[in-house]
C-alpha cells in the first residue's frame, strides 16, 4: 500500500468505535441520573465488545497496510485485541468500585481514550503520530489518577503529570532531532536515511524518543511514577495504568527497532538490553521488602518491563521469535497482572500483605486466583507468562544476549521471594489480632468474578499457547 | 492409557475440590482408592510393556505407549509422553510411594482436603516428569513439583515451615531455571529447532562436545544437581526435610530427588553424549564427594530425620558415580558401563522405597514421642517390636546388606565403575562403611538398652494403618533383593541402549 494514499476508514473500525464510544459515554453520562449510571457502563461494555469483534474480523482478514502514519499488521491486531480486553476488564473493575460515584461515566470516557492512545502508540509508523498517540495515551490517565481527589491520588497524579510532561517534551525533541537527521518523520523514509546521518544526532534523537516510550512503559529510567500512582490511584485505575499503556509502548519500541534502526549507526540491541537489565533488577530490588500489596505490584510491573524489553533487544535474532514472543508475553502479562489487581479490587479494605492472612479459608476462589496470578507473574508453568518468558528468553539467547538471559533467570528467582511473601499468608491460619476486619469486609462480586476468570484465562493461554503463538 | 495414569490423580483432586464440604473420611478414602487405582494402571502398563515395545527394544527410542500432540508448534514443543525401561520402574516406584503416603495419611486431620489434593497434584506431576518425552513438558512438570512441595512444607510442616519452604522453593527454582536455560540452549542448537527428547536423542545437536556443549551441559547439570541434590548444592535439603511432614519428606526424598538423577539418564547423557564423555570425571568426583560428605555429616547428626536426610545425599552420590563412570567407557567396555547404569537406575528405585519407609517411620516415631532427637529414646524394641523390625529392615536395606534392594543397586554400580575409575570407586566404598556405622548407631540408640521415652509419649506400636503403609515398601525392597529379575528385565536393555549412545 502506498504511504501517502487515501486512508481507508474500514481499516480503523476498532479505533473509530473506541473514539465514538468515548464521546457517546460522555454525552450519555451527562443525561443519566447518578444511580442509573450502570446504563452507561452497559453501553461502554457493548461498544467494547463491538470493537473487539471488529478487531478480530480485521485480524482474520489479516491484510498488512500502512496509511497515514499508521500501520495495521499482526502487531497492531494483537495489541488491539489485548488492549480491548484490558480496558474491558478495567471498565468492569471500575464499575464495581465506582458504582454511584459522581465521576463514574467520566472515568469510562478517560479509560476509553487512554486505550485509544495505547492502540495508536502501537500502530504508529510515523514519529509525529507517535507523539500524538503519546499525548492521547497519557493525559486521560493523569486525570484518572487524581479522580478521587484524596491526598494519595493527588500526589500520584502530580508526579505522573510532571514526569509525563517532561519526558513527553523529550519525545518531541527526539522527534525533531531525528527529523533533522533523516529529513522525514515516517519510519520507512527514516530507515533509509538514518544510516548515512550523523551518528551523534541519531543517537541523541533515538535516546530521547526512547525516554518518552519508557515513561509509558513504566521502565527504568522513566519509572518513578509507577509506585506512587499505583498506590495513590483508585485500584481499577492502578490496574489499567500499570498494565495497558505498556502494551502500546513496548510494541512501539519494537517497531522502532525493527523498522527504523536496523541499519542505523547505533547499537540499539545493546541499549535495550542494558535498559532491560536495569529495569528488571531495580524493579525487583524495589519490590523486595514492600508491605503494601499495590506497591509490590507496582515494582513487579517495573521488573516485568525488563523481561519485555528483552524481546525488543532481541530484534537481531534469526529464529523469528522476538515479535511473537513480545506480543504473547504482553497479552499474558496483561491478563495475569489484571487478574492480580482484580483480587486487590475485590477486597477494597485490604492493603497490606499482612491483611491477606487467612484469605484462603474465607475466600478460597479469590485466594487461588491470586496464587495463580502471582505464580504466573513469576513465570511458573503452565501459566501464560511462562510461555511468554520462554519465547522471549529463547529469542534473546538466539540474538546472542546470553548474559541478559542469565541475569533474567536470576532475577526471576529473586522475584519469587517477594511474590511468595504475599502467597504465604493466604494459607496461614486465621489471624486472631490485627487484620481481622479487612477480609471480613464485603467483597466486590464482579471483581472476584473477573479475578477468577482472568486466572483461568491465564492458565488456558499457557496450555493452549500453540495456536495463539502461531497467529502472532 | 499412559495419559490416564498420569492425569487421573489430578482429575480426582479437582473433583474433590469441586465437592462442597466433603467429610474428612470420604476425602481420605477417595485419595487411597485413586492412588491404588493409579498403581494398578501403572502395573498394567508394566505388564503390557514387553509386548508394546516389540522385539527391537535394544534400539534407541524403544518407547511404548507414546502420545504425541502438538502443543506449542512455533517453538517445537509438544505434549509427548511415553515410557521405556528407564522410566517404567520409576513410575511404578512413584505410584507405590504415593499409595503408601495416602494410607499413612488416613488419619491426617489438618485441612484434609487441601492435603489430599496437593498430594494428588504432586502425583500427577511426578508421573509426568518420568514419562515426559519433551524437554518443555519435562520442565513444566519439574517446576510444578516445586510449587506442590512448597505448599506441603509450608502448610503442614513443623518447626519453622515457612522459612524452610521458602528456602526450598528459592533454591530449587533457581536450579530449574538453570535447567530451562540449558533446554533453550539445546533447542537453539538443534536443527530444526525442537524440544522433543526423542528427536534430540536421535540427532544430538551438540554431539561433538566443544565449549557450547560444555556450557549447555553445565546449565543442565547445575539444575539437576540442585534437585538431586549433590554436594555442594545440598544445603536446601536438611531444613526442608526436618520441617516437612512425614508424608511430604517421603515424597520429597523418594520421588522428587529422583527427578534430578532421572534427568541425567533421560536428558544429559543421551542428548549431550560428547560433553558427558568430556566431563564424566567431574561427575564421578562430585558423586564420590557426595557419598563421603553425605555419610560423614549424617554420622554427626543427633536428629533421626536429619540423619536420614543426609543419607539421601550419600545415596544420590552412588548414582552419579555410576553414571559418570559410564561416560568414561569405550565401546569395548560397554557391558561394564551398562552394568553401572543399570545399578544407578536400580538405586533410584531402591532409595525411593527405603527412604520413603524411613521417613514414614520417622513420622511414626515423632507421632509417639514428639521429637526426632535420638537421645530422647532408647530400648524401644521391647515395647514397639514392629517399629523396631521395620526400621531395622529399612536401615539394613539402605546400608546395602545383601538380600535387600540396596545391595543389588550398589553392587552393580561398584562392579560397573571399578574398571573405569578404580580409585574413586574404592574411595566411595568407604561410604558404605560409614552408612553402616551410622545406621547401626541409630538402631542401637533407639531400640536397645533400657527403655527411655520422652514424657507424655505414647508407647503403642505401629498401628495397622502405619503397618499397611510402610511394610509393603520394605517388602518390595526384600523382593528386589531376592528376585531382582523382574526389575532388571526392563532396565537392562534400556541401559544398554543408553550406553551405546554415550560411549565413543
Amino acid at each position: 500500500m502506498s504511504m501517502t494514499g487515501h486512508v481507508d476508514p474500514a481499516m480503523l473500525v476498532p479505533e473509530i468505535v473506541l473514539a465514538l464510544a468515548a464521546v457517546a459515554a460522555l454525552l450519555l453520562g451527562g443525561w443519566t441520573p447518578r444511580r442509573r449510571q450502570w446504563t452507561v457502563r452497559l453501553c461502554v461494555v457493548a461498544a467494547l465488545l463491538g470493537a473487539l469483534a471488529a478487531a478480530l474480523t480485521a485480524w482474520a482478514r489479516s491484510e498488512d497496510m500502512v496509511t497515514g502514519g499508521f500501520a495495521v499488521d499482526a502487531g497492531t491486531h494483537a495489541v488491539r485485541v489485548t488492549v480491548l480486553v484490558g480496558v474491558l476488564v478495567a471498565v468492569l473493575l471500575a464499575g464495581d468500585s465506582f458504582s454511584g460515584h459522581p465521576r463514574e461515566s467520566e472515568s469510562y470516557v478517560l479509560l476509553l481514550l487512554g486505550a485509544l492512545g495505547t492502540v495508536a502508540l502501537a500502530g504508529a509508523s510515523d514519529l509525529l503520530v507517535l507523539a500524538a498517540a503519546y499525548l492521547l495515551a497519557s493525559i486521560p490517565l493523569y486525570a484518572l489518577t487524581g479522580l478521587t481527589r484524596d491526598s494519595g491520588g493527588t500526589e500520584g497524579a502530580l508526579k505522573f503529570y510532571l514526569l509525563g510532561a517532561m519526558l513527553g517534551i523529550l519525545l518531541l525533541t527526539g522527534t525533531a532531532l531525528l527529523l533533522g537527521a533523516g529529513g522525514a518523520t515516517d519510519y520507512a523514509t527514516l530507515a533509509g536515511a538514518l544510516p548515512d546521518a550523523p551518528r551523534a544526532l541519531v543517537a541523541a534523537g533515538t535516546v530521547a524518543v526512547l525516554a518518552g516510550l519508557l515513561f509509558k512503559a513504566g521502565g527504568v529510567p522513566g519509572h518513578f511514577w509507577v509506585p506512587d500512582v499505583t498506590e495513590g490511584a483508585p485500584a481499577p485505575v492502578a490496574a489499567f495504568v500499570t498494565t495497558v499503556p505498556k502494551i502500546g509502548a513496548l510494541v512501539a519500541l519494537y517497531r522502532l527497532g525493527n523498522e527504523v534502526l536496523t541499519r542505523a549507526p547505533l547499537d540499539w540491541p545493546l541499549l535495550c538490553a542494558l535498559l532491560a537489565a536495569a529495569s528488571m533488577t531495580l524493579g525487583n530490588l524495589g519490590a523486595f521488602f514492600q508491605t503494601d500489596a499495590r506497591r509490590l505490584l507496582a515494582y513487579s510491573a517495573i521488573s516485568q518491563v525488563g523481561y519485555l524489553l528483552m524481546a525488543v533487544a532481541a530484534v537481531g535474532g534469526t529464529a523469528g521469535l522476538a515479535r511473537p514472543g513480545l506480543l504473547f508475553y504482553l497479552a499474558a502479562y496483561a491478563v495475569t497482572n489484571l487478574g492480580a489487581f482484580a483480587v486487590v479490587c475485590s477486597l477494597p479494605a485490604t492493603r497490606s500483605l499482612e491483611q491477606y492472612t487467612g484469605l484462603f479459608h474465607r475466600r478460597p476462589w479469590s485466594a487461588l486466583s491470586l496464587v495463580v496470578c502471582l505464580l504466573g507473574l513469576v513465570g511458573t508453568p503452565p501459566t501464560a507468562v511462562f510461555v511468554g518468558k520462554l519465547t522471549v528468553f529463547t529469542a534473546a539467547l538466539d540474538a546472542g544476549l546470553v548474559w541478559l538471559v542469565v541475569l533474567a533467570a536470576v532475577n526471576t528467582v529473586v522475584s519469587l521471594f517477594y511474590y511468595l511473601r504475599w502467597v504465604f499468608p493466604l494459607f496461614r491460619a486465621r489471624p486472631t489480632t490485627s487484620g481481622e476486619g479487612a477480609i471480613t469486609g464485603l467483597a466486590r462480586r464482579t471483581s472476584t468474578g473477573v479475578a477468577v476468570t482472568l486466572a483461568a484465562v491465564s492458565l488456558a493461554m499457557g496450555v493452549l499457547a500453540g495456536p495463539l503463538l502461531g497467529v502472532l | 492409557m499412559l495419559s490416564v495414569a498420569v492425569f487421573l490423580p489430578l482429575l480426582a483432586g479437582l473433583v474433590l475440590l469441586a465437592v462442597p464440604r466433603p467429610r474428612d473420611g470420604l476425602v481420605a478414602w477417595t485419595w487411597v482408592c485413586v492412588a491404588a487405582l493409579d498403581l494398578f494402571l501403572v502395573l498394567v502398563l508394566w505388564a503390557r510393556y514387553p509386548a508394546a515395545v516389540g522385539p527391537g527394544q535394544d534400539a534407541v527410542g524403544g518407547f511404548a505407549f507414546e502420545t504425541h500432540v502438538r502443543w506449542i508448534p512455533s517453538v517445537g514443543a509438544g505434549y509427548h509422553i511415553g515410557v521405556d525401561g528407564l522410566s517404567l520402574p520409576l513410575l511404578a516406584m512413584t505410584a507405590v510411594l504415593f499409595l503408601a503416603c495416602a494410607v499413612h495419611s488416613l488419619r491426617q486431620r489438618r485441612r484434609t482436603r487441601a492435603h489430599a489434593v496437593l498430594f494428588l497434584f504432586l502425583q500427577t506431576v511426578s508421573l509426568g516428569v518420568f514419562s515426559a518425552l519433551d524437554l518443555l513438558l519435562f520442565f513444566v512438570f519439574f517446576d510444578l513439583s516445586i510449587v506442590g512441595m512448597y505448599f506441603v512444607i509450608a502448610g503442614w510442616g513443623h518447626g519453622r515451615p515457612a522459612r524452610s519452604a521458602l528456602q526450598f522453593f528459592l533454591y530449587t527454582f533457581l536450579g530449574s531455571l538453570a535447567l530451562l536455560l540449558g533446554f533453550i540452549g539445546l533447542y537453539l542448537a538443534a536443527d530444526p529447532h525442537t524440544f522433543d527428547i526423542v528427536e534430540l536423542t536421535g540427532r544430538p545437536p551438540l554431539e561433538d562436545g566443544g565449549p557450547v556443549a560444555g556450557l549447555v551441559l553445565l546449565a543442565i547439570a547445575l539444575g539437576l544437581a540442585i534437585k538431586t541434590p549433590t554436594v555442594p548444592f545440598h544445603t536446601w535439603l536438611p531444613p526442608a526435610h526436618t520441617d516437612a511432614p512425614a508424608a511430604g519428606s517421603a515424597i520429597l526424598a523418594g520421588v522428587l530427588l529422583k527427578m534430578g538423577t532421572y534427568g541425567f539418564v533421560r536428558v544429559a547423557m543421551p542428548i549431550l553424549p560428547g560433553a558427558w564423555r568430556e566431563y564424566a570425571m567431574v561427575f564421578v568426583v562430585v558423586g564420590v564427594v557426595s557419598v563421603l560428605y553425605g555419610a560423614l555429616v549424617a554420622l554427626a547428626q543427633t536428629d533421626f530425620k536429619r540423619m536420614v536426610a543426609y543419607t539421601s545425599v550419600n545415596h544420590m552420590g552412588y548414582i552419579l558415580l555410576g553414571l559418570g563412570a559410564a561416560g568414561l567407557a569405550t565401546a569395548d567396555e560397554a557391558r561394564a558401563a551398562a552394568l553401572a547404569v543399570t545399578g544407578s537406575v536400580t538405586q533410584m528405585v531402591s532409595h525411593g522405597l527405603l527412604t520413603g519407609a524411613l521417613f514414614l517411620l520417622a513420622g511414626a516415631l515423632h507421632d509417639r514421642g514428639g521429637t526426632y532427637r535420638m537421645a530422647s529414646y532408647g530400648g524401644l524394641a521391647g515395647t514397639m517390636p514392629l517399629l523396631a523390625a521395620l526400621t531395622s529392615l529399612a536401615a539394613f536395606g539402605s546400608l546395602g546388606l545383601p538380600g535387600l534392594s540396596g545391595f543389588i543397586a550398589e553392587f552393580q554400580i561398584f562392579t560397573g565403575s571399578l574398571s573405569f575409575v578404580p580409585v574413586p570407586t574404592a574411595v566411595a566404598f568407604l561410604g558404605i562403611l560409614l552408612t553402616a556405622a551410622l545406621f547401626l548407631r541409630a538402631l542401637q540408640q533407639l531400640f536397645t538398652g533400657d527403655l527411655r521415652i520422652p514424657e507424655h509419649a505414647r508407647t503403642g506400636d505401629l498401628t495397622a494403618r502405619e503397618l499397611v503403609a510402610i511394610a509393603p515398601l520394605t517388602a518390595l525392597s526384600v523382593a528386589i533383593g531376592l528376585f531382582p529379575r523382574f526389575l532388571l528385565d526392563p532396565i537392562e536393555p534400556a541401559a544398554r541402549a543408553l550406553v551405546a549412545l554415550v560411549v565413543r
